[in-house]
C-alpha cells in the first residue's frame, strides 16, 4: 500500500517523488562518480601498483611505495620523502599564521573607513582574491630580479651572493605563499569583523582588560567562525600548493605538491606519486578533521 | 565610525603594498622600453600591440577562452540539475550526508589530488578510447568535475532561502511538475544561476593545475603559457599579457559587485 504525502503542496506518493529525485540527480552524480569517485578509486589502487618499465605502471600489487613515501629503500632508512611532508605542513602552517596576523589589521582597518570607502578597500582585497596564481606569483618572480632593490638590499646583508635574485629560497616561497593566500584569509575574517559587537569591546576596555585580553576574550571568540573558514580555505590548499614553491623554491624547497608533480611529469612513477597523493589526502583528511571538532557548520561559498 | 590605532594603519597599508607590490610592478615594466633589464627607457604600449602579432599567445587565450566558456556552460546546467535534485526531494539522512559529503570533495581536497587522480584516470581511459590523450577535451573534463559542486552549492542555497510558499502557492494553482519548475522555480533560482556560473568561469580561468597535468601540447591555455615563459625566458611581452590579465580581472570583479550589489 502506497501512502500519500503532501511535499511542497504536491499530492504525491514517496515512490514517485524518489523517482522524480533520482532523475534530477542522475546527471550530476553520475559526472560526479565517473570523474571523481571512480578516479579517487583508481589512484587508491595505482598507489599498490608498481612502476612499469614501459607503461606507466603494472598490476603488481604491493606496499613497496609506501615504504618508500616513509623513507625505506634499498640503501636503508632516508627522511628525504617525509621531510618534504613536513616541510609541507610547516610551510602551510606558517603561511596561515602570517596571513592570520596580516589579516587582522587589514580588516580592523577596512571596517573603520567611512561609507564607499569601504567597499573600495574591500575590492582591493577581493581583485587579488581572483587574480590567477600563475601571475601573481610570476609577479614576485620579477620584483625579486637581482637588479630591484629587494635582492641588492638582500646581498648588501650578505644573505645572497652579490647579483644573485632573490629566488629560489624558502623566504621567497614564503613572500609568495602568503600573499597567495591572504586574501582568503582576510575576506572570511572580514565578514566577522563587519558584525563585531563593539559593545563588548567597549565594556573589557571600561573594566581595565590589558590589550591582550581584549584581543583575546572580547575580539576572538567573535570572529571565530570567519576566523576558522579563512584558516580553513588557506591550511589545505596551502599544503598541495604547486606554482608558488616550484618557481620561487625550485629544486632547493621542495613541497609536496612538486613531489607529486615530478612523478607525473619527469619521472613517470605514476604509482609512487599516487601513494605521495594518499598522503597528502590523509594530511588533509586530519586537519579537516581537526577543523570540524572546533565548529560544526561549514560555509564554503 | 571607529578610530583605529595608528599601529594598525601602518600595518593595514603595509599589508596592501605587500599584496600589490608585485602587480604594480609588473605593469610598470610593461610599459618600459627596454626589451631586457630593468632601467626605465620611456613609455611604450609597444608590448602590448605584439600580443596581437603573437600567434602561440592569441591561440592559448582562445583555448582558455573556449576552456572556460564549454566547461561553465556544461558545469552549470549539470549543477544546478543537480542542486535541484538535492534540495527539493525528501532524501534520506544518510542519502544527503553521501551526497553532501561527494559534493564537497572537489571543494575541500587541494587541486593536485583531483589532478593527479585525472591523469590516472585518464591514462586507464586511453586504452579503451584515444580520445583521452591529453588535450583540451581532458580539461575541459577536469573543470566541469570541479566547477559542478561550486554551481550545485550556490545554487542550492538559493533554493533553500526561495523556501517553499511560492512553490506551494503554484500547486494550489494547479501548476503541473513541468510548469512549475519551468515557470516558477528557475525564473527564480536565475540569480544563483547567474552567480554560480561566474564562480565556475572565473574557477576555470584561475586553474592552473588542473589544466597544467591533462592539457597536451596542442592545447595551451594562458596561465601554461606565462609558467612555461618563465622557466624560459622572462620578456616584457610576458609583462603586458600578465597586466592584461589582470586588468581583465579588475573589470570583472567591478562588474560582479555591482551586479551583484543590485540583485
Amino acid at each position: 500500500m502506497t501512502r500519500l504525502l503532501v511535499w511542497y503542496g504536491h499530492l504525491t506518493t514517496r515512490r514517485s517523488l524518489t523517482r522524480q529525485g533520482l532523475l534530477f540527480l542522475a546527471s550530476g552524480m553520475l559526472w560526479l562518480m565517473i570523474f571523481l569517485v571512480l578516479p579517487g578509486l583508481v589512484l587508491t589502487i595505482v598507489s599498490f601498483a608498481t612502476r612499469g618499465a614501459y607503461a606507466p605502471m603494472e598490476w603488481d600489487f604491493s606496499l613497496e611505495n609506501y615504504k618508500r613515501l616513509l623513507g625505506f629503500s634499498l640503501f636503508g632508512w632516508t627522511p628525504d620523502y617525509l621531510f618534504i611532508l613536513w616541510r609541507s605542513i610547516v610551510v602551510a602552517f606558517i603561511t596561515t599564521l602570517v596571513s592570520v596576523i596580516l589579516s587582522y589589521p587589514l580588516c580592523f582597518y577596512i571596517v573603520a573607513r567611512p561609507g564607499r570607502g569601504r567597499y573600495l578597500w574591500l575590492t582591493l582585497v577581493i581583485i587579488p582574491f581572483w587574480t590567477n596564481m600563475v601571475i601573481r606569483t610570476y609577479a614576485w618572480f620579477l620584483i625579486l630580479a637581482p637588479e630591484l632593490p629587494f635582492a641588492k638590499l638582500a646581498s648588501f646583508l650578505g644573505f645572497i651572493p652579490p647579483g644573485a635574485p632573490l629566488y629560489p629560497n624558502a623566504f621567497a616561497v614564503y613572500l609568495g605563499m602568503v600573499s597567495m593566500f591572504l586574501p582568503f584569509v582576510a575576506l572570511p575574517l572580514y565578514a566577522s569583523i563587519e558584525r563585531l559587537d563593539w559593545t563588548l569591546v567597549e565594556a573589557a576596555q571600561d573594566l581595565y582588560s590589558s590589550r591582550v585580553r581584549v584581543f583575546t576574550q572580547a575580539i576572538l571568540p567573535q570572529t571565530l567562525p570567519g576566523l576558522s573558514v579563512g584558516v580553513i580555505l588557506t591550511f589545505v590548499p596551502a599544503m598541495g600548493m604547486f606554482v608558488v614553491p616550484d618557481l620561487l623554491g625550485g629544486a632547493k624547497y621542495m613541497l609536496v605538491g612538486n613531489l607529486i608533480q615530478q612523478q607525473f611529469g619527469a619521472s613517470r612513477d605514476w604509482p609512487f606519486g599516487a601513494a605521495i597523493s594518499m598522503g597528502l589526502m590523509v594530511l588533509t583528511m586530519i586537519s579537516l578533521q581537526l577543523y570540524r571538532r572546533r565548529s560544526k557548520e561549514i560555509e564554503f561559498v | 565610525m571607529r578610530r583605529v590605532h595608528p599601529i594598525i594603519t601602518v600595518m593595514a597599508l603595509f599589508t596592501m603594498g605587500f599584496l600589490y607590490l608585485p602587480l604594480v610592478g609588473v605593469a610598470i615594466f610593461s610599459v618600459n622600453q627596454a626589451r631586457r633589464g630593468f632601467v626605465w627607457r620611456g613609455f611604450t604600449l609597444d608590448w602590448y600591440f605584439r600580443l596581437f602579432d603573437n600567434e602561440f599567445i592569441l591561440e592559448s587565450a582562445w583555448n582558455t577562452l573556449l576552456l572556460a566558456v564549454i566547461s561553465t556552460l556544461i558545469a552549470t546546467v549539470l549543477g544546478t540539475v543537480l542542486a535541484i535534485g538535492l534540495e527539493r526531494f525528501p532524501w534520506s539522512r544518510r542519502m544527503n550526508t553521501t551526497l553532501d559529503v561527494i559534493l564537497h570533495i572537489p571543494v575541500v581536497i587541494p587541486d593536485i589530488i583531483l589532478a593527479a587522480a585525472l591523469v590516472v584516470a585518464f591514462g586507464l581511459l586511453r586504452y579503451i578510447s584515444s580520445i583521452f590523450e591529453p588535450g583540451l577535451l581532458n580539461m575541459i573534463i577536469g573543470h566541469i568535475t570541479f566547477q559542478i559542486a561550486f554551481v550545485a552549492l550556490v545554487v542550492r542555497s538559493r533554493l533553500v532561502s526561495l523556501g517553499r510558499d511560492i512553490e506551494e502557492a503554484g500547486r494550489d494553482l494547479f501548476a503541473s511538475s513541468w510548469y512549475l519548475l519551468r515557470r516558477i522555480t528557475l525564473p527564480l533560482l536565475l540569480p544563483g544561476i547567474v552567480a554560480g556560473a561566474m564562480l565556475a568561469f572565473t574557477l576555470s580561468l584561475d586553474d592552473f593545475v588542473i589544466s597544467f597535468f591533462t592539457a597536451g601540447p596542442e592545447s595551451v591555455t594562458l596561465p601554461l603559457y606565462i609558467y612555461a615563459a618563465v622557466r624560459r625566458d622572462v620578456t616584457p611581452e610576458i609583462h603586458a599579457l600578465s597586466t592584461l590579465v589582470v586588468l581583465i580581472t579588475v573589470v570583472a570583479v567591478l562588474g560582479t559587485e555591482r551586479l551583484t550589489r543590485r540583485g
